[in-house]
């Protein structure tokens, strides 16, 4: 996993509620075998008319020059639905580092952290305070000091971060190495319970 | 301190406490299907690591299956490859496999319980949101991603935050033509699709008590509908009949020791949740979705809500773009609204029970002309149930296509899928936007709705057509 400390960068706005996984990666892309190239179908079918990649949708927002950036700002309940983790591959070879909402599926917050792809949980009235702001304007996140701030204005918020996860993120460590590190309370606690 | 039938089962199961961080958590049994763990296999391959405890670990092949002619090659050849990697992975790493062609195969949450895999007080995890469905049998069982998978493989644990619980009491006895389906999409539409994010939920109380485990099954699978973690339900004599006898289950000493332990694992009188919901039963009516997510939904005879009596912005556009996808109107009702497609099938409504509802509505009756019907049990031994029971000859009267079994048109993902812009009455669990295919519009419901729909070709209160059986 790459570590991930800050970001500044400008953002894209998708002023959605329930944006489920099936929207950010539809079940039909999900027959790879490896973990790559998932970008390319990111949003696909709010992205493409009739799934064809020669008529992109003019009103959706990854389809608008104005807007880029490696945050991706969405309204609440973000990553909601089917647990495939294949919509944090694809946010992140997108080209997303963090995805910014008021309110996060559980699965979809571990999926985003175990690929080092930040989800920032903002009040409502913070995310709002970005939707209403320019396409040039940028964001600054600071994994460690776990703030998030509009540069424009300098308001900025707290978010909340498990110190476990924080440490992964910082230094790119995965729960893998960690588990296997774990190896001999794990046979132990086998042992004991049968 | 009294205690929560989650609280139980989780302190059994964590083998360390990281000081300010996540839980290691053991995992009793974990499920693999086709989709989600080729990434996982590959990465242990890549850290050069065994399967840690390959016997914990079945595995099934079931989103990618076609439903028809599966004896043939399949098809679609990236469908192929992922179900033939599942194959070479569980030879190369020993994970006992029931691939498609073996006679337990089926959707990995049917497959489970009833194989006798799934048993009160373990916990379970599988790379699948619905995986819910086992906490029917009072365990801890709930979706990961394919990070945790490998999580699995390497360590039988996986790192997890504790959930905070949320106890839902359904008491009273439900009104005629009202299934567990109905009970599960109305607390979902009561509480919204985010509505118990956060939380670890056990259903209690005289209705749930009163349900078979097929009925508790589809409740539990649809706790993710509403956010939640998981769902779970006490185990009783009831779970207990379920499982005596099945394959995997306990046998003959080792049954009374289980037996006794399974006993225990209740939440304790004065168990403290962090949040409770109370639902009379007879307030719930047969139900169905309007919108583009489970919370979306009201009693079959209601109206869509007016988009203006809506005061929350982001609520109301939300509801506005799930109508201008589903072409509804906002303030209309459904009931005389033609279908185009009926499924009757997924890991939510496919057991033998569903299927024996259907067939008691529509024996003798036949699936009106302007709708395709197909029915898919959830596994081999289902199909094979319904043979036994001569069900599928009321199916084929009736004008009902039986496919094999497979997650088919719940999640379009193979070949069964339902064209752009129509509408499908489905017993399946999600309504997101191109769920059962590009432009598909789906209205979820209970079987027994799904089957009244079959009849008439429009959306119908199927309490109009017990009545006048």
């Amino acid at each position: 996993m790459q570590a991930l400390q800050q970001i500044k960068s400008s953002f894209v706005p998708l002023p959605i509620e329930n944006v489920d996984t099936d929207q950010i990666i539809p079940a039909r892309f999900l027959k790879a075998t490896t973990r790559d190239g998932f970008g390319k179908n990111l949003f696909r079918d709010w992205r493409y008319e009739q799934d064809d990649e020669t008529k992109p949708k003019p009103d959706f927002v990854l389809n608008q020059r104005i807007f880029s950036g490696e945050i991706l700002v969405a309204g609440k309940n973000f990553g909601c639905g089917s647990s495939r983790e294949h919509a944090a591959w694809a946010l992140l070879d997108y080209g997303f580092k963090a995805v910014v909402s008021s309110f996060f599926a559980d699965i979809f917050k571990n999926n985003a952290l175990n690929n080092g792809v930040l989800p920032v949980i903002v009040s409502d009235d913070f995310l709002q305070q970005i939707f209403a702001l320019s396409a040039t304007d940028t964001i600054s996140i600071d994994v460690a000091a776990q703030t998030i701030t509009i540069d424009a204005t300098g308001a900025q918020a707290s978010f909340e971060l498990n110190p476990y996860k924080k440490t992964c993120l910082l230094n790119g460590y995965d729960d893998i190495d960690f588990l296997i590190s774990r190896k001999t309370s794990i046979e132990q606690f086998e042992l004991e319970k049968v | 301190m009294a205690q929560t039938l989650f609280d139980k089962i989780w302190d059994a199961h964590v083998v360390e406490k990281i000081p300010n961080g996540p839980s290691v958590l053991y995992i009793d049994k974990h499920f693999i299907h086709e989709v989600t763990s080729p990434q996982a296999f590959k990465g242990i391959e890549k850290r050069g690591l065994p399967l840690f405890r390959p016997k914990q670990t079945i595995a099934t092949a079931d989103h990618n299956v076609p439903t028809l002619n599966q004896h043939l090659p399949i098809k679609d050849q990236l469908s192929k490859m992922q179900v033939d990697q599942l194959i070479e992975n569980c030879e190369k790493h020993g994970v006992e496999l029931y691939g498609l062609g073996h006679p337990y195969q089926g959707i990995v949450h049917v497959i489970g319980p009833e194989l006798g895999i799934t048993q009160p007080g373990m916990t379970i995890v599988c790379g699948d949101s619905h995986t819910s469905t086992h906490g029917a049998f009072g365990t801890i069982a709930f979706g990961i991603g394919t990070s945790e998978v490998e999580m699995v493989f390497a360590s039988q644990c996986v790192l997890q935050t504790k959930p905070k619980t949320m106890r839902i009491n359904i008491e009273g006895n439900l009104p005629n033509g009202v299934v567990s389906k109905d009970i599960i999409l109305y607390i979902i539409a009561k509480i919204s699709a985010s509505g118990a994010t956060g939380y670890f939920v056990e259903y209690a109380g005289s209705t749930i008590r009163s349900l078979s485990m097929e009925a508790r099954m589809t409740i539990c699978n649809m706790s993710i509908e509403m956010g939640a973690r998981g769902g779970m339900i006490a185990p009783d004599e009831i779970t207990f009949n379920y499982i005596k006898g099945r394959i995997y289950a306990p046998k003959g000493a080792d049954w009374d020791k289980q037996l006794a332990n399974w006993k225990k694992l209740y939440s304790d009188q004065d168990a403290i949740f962090d949040a409770e919901i109370n639902i009379n039963a007879a307030e719930i009516a047969p139900m169905i979705t309007y919108g583009t997510n489970p919370g979306l939904g009201m009693a079959i005879d209601g109206n869509i809500p007016l988009t203006e009596s809506i005061t929350n912005e982001g609520e109301k556009k939300n509801l506005a773009q799930a109508l201008t996808y589903m072409g509804l109107n906002s303030g209309a009702a459904l009931l005389g609204m033609p279908v185009q497609h009926v499924f009757i099938g997924s890991c939510t409504n496919s057991r033998i029970e569903d299927l024996r509802l259907v067939a008691e509505l529509v024996k003798g009756r036949k699936k009106h002309e302007s709708v395709k019907v197909m029915i898919v049990p959830g596994s081999q031994q289902v199909a094979k149930q319904v043979h036994a029971e001569g069900l599928d000859r009321i199916f084929s009267e009736a004008g009902f296509q039986i496919r094999q079994a497979g997650c088919s048109a719940c999640l379009g993902m193979n070949e069964d899928k339902i064209p752009a812009g129509e509408y499908c009455i489905s017993t399946s669990n999600r309504n997101f936007e191109g769920r059962q295919g590009a432009g598909a519009r789906t209205l979820l419901a209970s079987p027994l709705t799904a089957a009244a729909a079959a009849i008439t070709g429009v959306v119908t209160d199927v309490r109009e057509l017990i009545n006048h059986n």
